[in-house]
């Protein structure tokens, strides 16, 4: 049976009078990665910086790797790495210097810290670029160095707030890689993302949050399955007929309406379904011009969970994401 | 005992080193207010004093060698008011985070600090000195080899204890700031009375005496008493003021800058206790 590593109950913080997190309680089991996912401004680096110490507790309680945040933030500190949503490297300290800052700052043994470096150096592939000013390192470098840094001190629990913010797919693919690889060898994984695909692929559970509220949390695979078994996307001459004419369907579980066309979540198989609905909707006189069957995706969880697409509102777009990443 | 602060200390020295024109700047800045400022004044001040015949018996020296020691102490002061400015830098590009999130004890952030900032000082000192004296500084003048070696520690405890006491009031400061240019404008109202409320560049007895109680208290005098006793001697006359010093008077100067330095680590200590850096 997992133990918890990780327990958040009651959870509420506010700035002024804007209530960021809502009351919010979760767990996350030791050994796993778990995700928090929602659009910018949901609430989730709030929640982190909460777990990390960085803000002091308002309201609920927390406690990580057994500590509590609030009575025993040192003891908290000592047992997690964190890797923050922006690049904190110092442009011009060397990759040995940054990891070498970092095992000094947690009083690591000399000997420990040399040996951890060489370890990490290697594990991340920045052997090579050992005495490179961080300056230099290109973007997918300076995160798995910052991965790195995060596991100078084998810490218990690995806070990973926007891992893959700005990186091209390819790099993210191989930071999933890395961040999988650091799982298995038992660091419990706490990561935030508001890429639908890396709550996807990368993690264990997810947890949906939007305006400072958990509104659904299970493993990604489950999320899909409530939507049901498949998504048929269709354009038609009269969309509103059609919707009414298929939520009368058995098989059709819901409809989510779209611009130019809406969603049916079927039961079933869909392609045994679409058949009888394209024979439906012609017998109805409604003309199909565009059909679509696919597998339910977390967009289509999210959308389904919070009744509005995550692009909508806040959710910046990569490219305007790195004001803040140089210094000076 | 926990050694915390020294990496904090070490990092700081890396930035310091590695940053050619931060480092060539803080060298050569205050070399050139002894070449240009130094000079030009001590040509004019003694043409004007001229007319002021020196008090016979004790030792009379140039305005260059007088504010020779003003100008150390103008540096330490300059370089320790911006020391604390890589904290607010830090914090900005949430470098700060990485520290603040760790085990580290703040007050070890604090020293850390502190103790590069004085460090440069240091340096600054030595290479003001050995520039001044190149130039034309009557520096230790009669002095023997120990106590010239004597008289540059006691120096250096000055400045030290001078420029802690102001790195303490930068990082409260940096720490407390969110912009470079509120902490810079912050910064420009604290240097400028400080500054010219001094006996750094001409002696205190002309003030209007409200003034003259400001500069008794200000850091600064005593800082810069404090070098002349050591650099010059325990009475000379220049620009046709006679400063002569006791040891007493000496201590006393020595107790305020260890009171100051003191209160401003408390201060810095309170700020750095709120502070939430995220």
């Amino acid at each position: 049976m997992a133990e918890p590593i990780i327990v958040v109950s009651n959870l509420a913080h506010r700035y002024g009078d804007f209530e960021a997190v809502k009351g919010i309680s979760f767990s996350v089991d030791r050994g796993e990665i778990f995700s928090f996912l929602g659009p910018n401004g949901a609430g989730k680096s709030t929640a982190i910086n909460i777990l990390t110490t960085l803000l002091h507790i308002q309201q609920g309680s927390a406690s990580v790797a057994g500590f509590d945040v609030a009575t025993e933030p040192a003891k908290v500190r000592e047992s997690i790495g964190i890797v923050f949503q922006d690049v904190t490297l110092d442009r011009d300290m060397t990759c040995w210097e940054i990891l070498e800052f970092h095992g000094s700052l947690y009083r690591m043994p000399h000997k420990e810290r040399r040996a951890r470096i060489e370890e990490l150096l290697e594990l991340v592939e920045l052997e090579g670029k050992r005495n490179t000013l961080t300056k230099h390192l290109s973007g997918g470098m300076k995160r798995r160095l910052e991965i790195a840094r995060g596991l100078m001190t084998r810490p218990k629990v690995l806070f990973l707030d926007e891992p893959t913010i700005g990186l091209d797919p390819q790099t993210r693919r191989r930071m999933w890689d890395y961040i999988k690889s650091v799982n298995e060898e038992g660091t419990t994984i706490f990561l935030t993302t508001h890429y639908m695909d890396e709550a996807d692929q990368l993690s264990n559970r997810v947890s949906i949050i939007d305006h400072g509220q958990i509104i659904a949390t299970g493993a990604a695979w489950d999320l899909k399955n409530m939507l049901g078994e498949d998504l048929i996307y269709l354009e038609t001459s009269d969309n509103d007929a059609a919707g009414k004419l298929l939520q009368k369907m058995p098989e059709v579980t819901g409809i989510q309406e779209r611009p130019h066309g809406f969603y049916a979540q079927v039961n079933q198989d869909g392609t045994h379904i679409l058949p009888k609905i394209m024979d439906d909707l012609r017998i109805a006189g409604i003309r199909i011009q565009t059909v679509n069957l696919k597998k339910p995706s977390m967009d289509d969880v999210f959308v389904h969970f919070t009744g509005r697409d995550m692009r909508d509102d806040g959710a910046e777009h990569p490219s305007s994401m790195h004001a803040k990443t140089g210094r000076r | 005992m926990r050694m915390g602060f020294l990496t904090i200390y070490w990092r700081d020295m890396i930035r310091f080193v590695r940053f050619r024109t931060l480092l060539i700047s803080s060298l050569v800045q205050p070399a050139l207010w002894m070449a240009f400022f130094g000079i030009a004044m001590s040509a004019n001040f003694t043409r004007l004093t001229t007319d002021v015949p020196p008090i016979p018996g004790i030792p009379n020296v140039g305005y260059l060698t007088f504010m020779a020691a003003g100008v150390i102490a103008m540096t330490t002061l300059f370089t320790s008011l911006f020391g604390g400015m890589t904290l607010l830098f830090d914090k900005n590009w949430g470098l700060l985070r990485e520290v603040m999130a760790s085990p580290l004890p703040r007050d070890h952030i604090i020293f850390g600090i502190a103790l590069s900032g004085m460090t440069k000082s240091f340096i600054q000192a030595i290479i003001i000195m050995v520039f001044g004296i190149f130039i034309g500084a009557e520096f230790f003048m009669g002095f023997s080899p120990l106590n010239v070696i004597f008289s540059i520690l006691g120096i250096l405890l000055f400045v030290g204890i001078f420029s802690l006491g102001f790195l303490f009031l930068s990082a409260a400061i940096a720490i407390s700031f969110e912009s470079p240019e509120g902490m810079q404008g912050i910064m420009t109202l604290l240097t400028m009375p400080i500054f010219f409320a001094s006996n750094a560049l001409y002696p205190v007895n002309a003030f209007p005496p409200a003034l003259q109680v400001v500069s008794m208290g200000n850091p600064l005098t005593h800082l810069v008493n404090g070098i002349r006793y050591f650099a010059i001697g325990d009475d000379f006359q220049a620009i046709g003021v006679v400063y002569s010093t006791t040891v007493t008077e000496l201590l006393v100067s020595l107790s305020v800058l260890i009171v100051f330095a003191l209160a401003m680590f408390g201060l810095a200590w309170w700020r750095f206790q709120k502070a939430v850096v995220t």
